[in-house]
């Protein structure tokens, strides 16, 4: 058998397990809970798929996951709510001029950095950013306490552009795609760590600022009721067809408006992901992909072939971040609300890592696996977890120090269990479930 | 006068000392992150969480000590229980260095997979922090809180600005200063501590020199994990013991780590107070502090604040940026690549 | 019999091909052997190949009779091997006493008495002791790198191309330097690219072409063939 077929044959089997693995859940759980999963699954497919187009193309190690699948989110939010009536009259002429003070020192600073000599650019660049910044609070704070003031407990915030949803992803991937820009311009170039650092820094600060800003997020009042690009169920359950359905399968309405509401987002999921699949793929198998992985097996060679790494590396790494963004505006959307404060790094940020190597890095179709699969088990490790630690802890007495503590410990052992998944295909199948088709040493 | 006096005193009160003692425990944990990076080669992204584990222990050791009627009357008994702490983290990093890294350092694999490999230990330590203690805050602060109370520092000057200073604070920079001291006498006089840093300086060399590699890498876990244990320790007797705090101050460590220059352990510590002095600055409100100084038609209305101090992390990497663009070597010339 | 003797030696790195095609190369106790001939001839790989850092697929190694063949270069420096590389062969960062100490690592006897020898020979390195070896000339730093070889007390000290970079100043005074150690009884073996200069101080000299030995003689010898004048030496 050739090593091509065997693999197709390999990633079919894998791709049919993952089906069965779904499916098992739909048989002896509940269809609602198989098609929650899977919409997370796909989420998690598209985020894998951007990281991977980071590492499996071009060996850059992003830890900043988290802060651009946040920035995808805020997309959503800007774009598609409703504008607060009185918003932008009780702060927008301040707002206007904050942002012309925020242009203005980026332009001095540029003029800083090409017209002044170096011994005074250190100095005369850190007067004029500081002087800029000032500035700029003087109109920033008064803009955003009178936004902030505009009824608290529903609004206190700009609010949105009121244009359809699935604009804010494309907008959410733009948002995503500016920082890693910034971001890369600055760390890419340097040791292969700075990249990680720096990624690690801007998603907390990216966090910080969705967290605080109220005027522009809410913060952690969080931004609920986004618009729905498919019926609420509420309004499913009221239409003719779907009790038509229910009483097909002998269901009740409110099950049905369910599952058809999780159904269209799965469909509407999928279509993105192939998309990006698609695009993914061509990108990877045209002459821009296979110059990436020349790259990224051997930088001198290319280097010396007169490629400009850091350039095509900055190309990359702003694609894949648009894609995270995407991903993460497509989770908001699902959620129906932008919630700052539930971002944390191993979920968002490590935990998308691991999906990258399990499934196979520089693999687009091992990328979508792995997020497909360790989104089932991390889903699957917590209850699985609680219940092993009371099964576990049966024979002890209720109540006592030892079972309370391990049935406490119960919920906590997915991260053990991230940890371990991930170790172990490092060291023994450093290659991911569906390897890469010409496989780097 | 006595308004500079005024003016100086709340400085001190709400500046130098928290900024002192933050850096003193920054410090220190840039400098094991940077003793891994010089010996090793990768940034260890489980370093705040190791952090987190060996406080854990010390956590545990305390309440044991506490049950035991053990204490050390007016400071600390977590000082009492570091010890264990240092012994349960050097354990628990051996035995990682034995299954996870060995093997990439054998294969002489590339930095970004140790850092990678890192990041599965780091969900592990973390599980293992979870399984232990949970994930609610934990104070275990004991003996006198503070050596100068703000109310007995006003009677005492006369001043109308007080100045407290917490025991917490005092044994951070005593307790720093000694590890410090320690390690650079290790580093500098002792012949292990030479081999380390010959390693560190070419490998290649050292091992012609009959440097055993093994040894050298032991005893660099074993002091990273001390370092570690100490700075999680220092830092949760200061504000609380909280096991996702350990994981942000990964960020200012780090950065710490490469003002001061990657490798570079002096640098490691000079770049923790310049963070930790830039962080408490910029995030601190000067509206009482200008009150003092300046004439009263020039009083500010506002608090005279950069940062809001949830933007403190803002600080660390407005720093990091700005070392990448201008001086990616950081101050005392570190590696780059 | 000689003190250091390398039979036959075949081989090559990894699984590539062999570089070295029966080479022999030998030296006593307080001669100096050099290793000639044109790039990519193996000068540098017979080297590492007595050393042990390429494996042999046949011939071996005797270090005073004793058969050293199997020994890792670590083991080789405890037989009393010395091995100064061309390149980064200091450590830059560590002071000049640092490195002769670094030098001296595996012993566990008072070393200060072969430092003292070693600054005897080199006095610049004793007024520079506390200075880091990365501040240093090429010159000095290549003095840094012999004392360092040389705090073993090995028998056998090997260099490669030692006057690699240097001017030819400093290149006469090395090899002065290299001389002198020879006569305090330690075997030399050498691999030079200035070929004329290094002949002329040598005892033996080994001309490799293709990894094997072209012209084996005295340098003297050598140095008066005119077939070897023609095709090594330029003239």
């Amino acid at each position: 058998m050739s090593p091509g077929l065997s693999l197709r044959t390999r990633g079919i089997l894998l791709y049919l397990a993952m089906a069965a693995l779904l499916l098992g859940v739909g048989f002896v759980q509940s269809w609602t809970v198989a098609l929650t999963i899977l919409n997370l699954c796909l989420i998690s497919a598209v985020m894998s798929l951007g990281v991977n187009m980071q590492w499996g193309y071009a060996g850059l190690f992003n830890a900043g996951i988290m802060g651009f699948a946040a920035l995808g989110g805020i997309g959503v939010v800007l774009t598609s709510m409703p504008p607060v009536r009185g918003a932008l009259a009780a702060g927008g002429v301040n707002l206007g001029l904050a942002a012309l003070f925020v242009i203005l020192t980026v332009v001095a600073a540029l003029v800083v950095r090409r017209r002044v000599p170096s011994y005074l650019r250190g100095p005369v660049g850190l007067l004029v950013v500081l002087a800029g910044y000032f500035l700029m609070r003087i109109f920033l704070d008064p803009a955003s306490e009178a936004i902030e003031a505009i009824d608290p407990a529903s609004a206190g915030y700009l609010g949105g552009l009121n244009l359809p949803v699935l604009l804010g992803w494309l907008v959410g991937g733009v948002f995503a795609a500016g920082a890693a820009w910034l971001v890369g311009k600055v760390s890419l170039g340097l040791r292969s760590d700075y990249l990680a650092i720096a990624t690690l820094g801007i998603a907390e600060i990216i966090l910080a600022i969705l967290k605080n800003e109220n005027w522009l997020t809410r913060g952690v009042k969080n931004v609920t009721g986004l618009p729905r690009p498919i019926p609420v169920e509420r309004d499913l359950q009221t239409m003719p067809w779907i009790a038509d359905l229910a009483s097909r399968f002998g269901s009740d309405v409110i099950t049905t408006a369910g599952i058809v509401s999780r159904l269209a987002y799965a469909l509407l999921f999928t279509i993105v992901l192939l998309l990006i699949l698609w695009l993914a793929e061509r990108a990877l198998h045209s002459p821009w992909g296979r110059m990436m992985r020349a790259i990224r097996d051997n930088r001198d060679a290319a280097e010396a072939m007169g490629k400009d790494v850091t350039r095509r590396h900055l190309h990359v790494f702003v694609l894949g971040s648009a894609v995270v963004g995407i991903a993460g505006a497509m989770l908001v959307t699902l959620d129906g609300q932008f919630t700052p404060g539930s971002y944390n790094p191993l979920r968002y940020t490590f935990l998308i890592w691991v999906m990258v190597i399990v499934g196979g890095s520089g693999n687009n179709w091992g990328a979508v696996l792995g997020g497909f699969l360790i989104w089932y088990v991390w889903v699957m490790a917590e209850p699985f977890g609680s219940s092993i630690m009371s099964t576990l802890t049966a024979g002890m007495t209720p109540g006592s120090f030892w079972q309370q503590h391990l049935v406490a410990a119960g919920p906590h052992i997915r991260f053990l269990l991230m940890g371990l998944i991930l170790l172990l295909v490092l060291r023994f199948a450093p290659q991911g479930l569906i390897p890469e088709r010409s496989a780097r040493k | 006068m006595e308004n500079l006096l005024n003016a100086f005193v709340l400085l001190s009160n709400f500046v130098l000392v928290p900024a002192i003692a933050y850096g003193s425990q920054l410090a220190l944990g840039a400098l094991g992150v940077t003793l891994i990076y010089a010996v090793l080669r990768f940034s260890n992204f489980a370093h705040g969480d190791l952090m987190a584990l060996g406080t854990t222990a010390v956590i545990l050791a305390t309440w044991g000590l506490q049950a035991a009627g053990i204490g050390l009357g007016v400071l600390p008994t977590a000082l009492l229980a570091l010890p264990v702490g240092i012994l349960a983290a050097a354990v628990l990093v051996l035995l990682t260095d034995r299954w996870v890294y060995r093997f990439y350092r054998r294969q002489r694999s590339d930095p970004v997979i140790f850092v990678i490999a890192s990041v599965g230990v780091m969900f592990i330590y973390n599980a293992l922090t979870r399984f232990v203690i949970g994930t609610d805050e934990r104070r275990f602060e004991d003996g006198a809180r503070f050596v100068i109370r703000a109310g007995d520092f006003r009677e005492m000057t006369g001043l109308a600005e007080g100045l407290a200073i917490r025991t917490s604070q005092v044994i951070t920079v005593v307790v720093m200063l000694v590890s410090v001291a320690f390690v650079f006498w290790f580093l500098q006089k002792t012949r292990t501590g030479k081999a380390m840093r010959a390693y560190s300086d070419n490998e290649d060399l050292a091992l012609l020199s009959g440097i055993n590699p093994d040894r050298v890498v032991l005893i660099t876990w074993i002091i990273a994990a001390a370092l570690a244990t100490i700075a999680g320790t220092l830092y949760g007797l200061d504000k609380s013991f909280r096991p996702f705090t350990y994981f942000q101050l990964l960020l200012p460590i780090f950065a710490a780590a490469i003002v001061g220059g990657v490798g570079q352990p002096l640098g490691a510590i000079v770049g923790g107070f310049i963070i930790a002095f830039s962080e408490v600055m910029v995030t601190y409100a000067y509206k009482g502090f200008l009150g003092y100084l300046l004439p009263e038609a020039w009083q500010p209305e506002g608090l005279v604040q950069m940062l809001g101090t949830d933007y403190k992390f803002a600080v660390s990497f407005i720093i990091l940026v700005v070392v990448l663009l201008v001086r990616p070597t950081g101050i005392f010339r570190g590696r780059v690549i | 019999m000689t003190f250091l003797v390398a039979e036959e030696m075949t081989g090559g790195y990894g699984n590539g091909p062999d570089i070295l095609h029966a080479c022999t190369i030998a030296v006593d106790r307080g001669e100096i052997a050099v290793i000639v001939g044109p790039n990519g001839a193996g000068k540098s790989t017979a080297m590492k190949a007595v050393f042990g850092m390429l494996p042999l697929r046949s011939g071996r190694v005797l270090l005073d009779g004793r058969d050293i063949t199997t020994l890792s270069p670590q083991e080789r420096v405890h037989a009393g091997m010395g091995f100064v590389p061309q390149v980064a062969n200091v450590f830059v960062s560590m002071t000049v006493e640092e490195n002769l100490e670094m030098g001296a690592y595996i012993r566990d006897d008072d070393f200060s008495g072969t430092m003292e020898q070693v600054f005897a020979l080199f006095p610049i390195l004793r007024q520079k002791r506390r200075q880091p070896a990365g501040e240093l000339s090429g010159g000095q730093r290549q003095q840094v790198a012999v004392g360092r070889a040389l705090m073993t007390k090995p028998t056998l000290l090997m260099l490669d191309e030692p006057t690699a970079g240097v001017s030819p100043i400093v290149m006469d005074e090395l090899f002065d330097k290299i001389l002198e150690v020879a006569a305090t009884g330690i075997a030399i073996l050498m691999v030079e690219q200035n070929a004329r200069q290094a002949l002329n101080i040598a005892d033996h000299g080994y001309v490799l072409v293709q990894g094997r030995n072209r012209y084996t003689d005295t340098g003297e010898a050598l140095l008066a063939d005119p077939e070897v004048r023609r095709t090594f030496l330029g003239g």
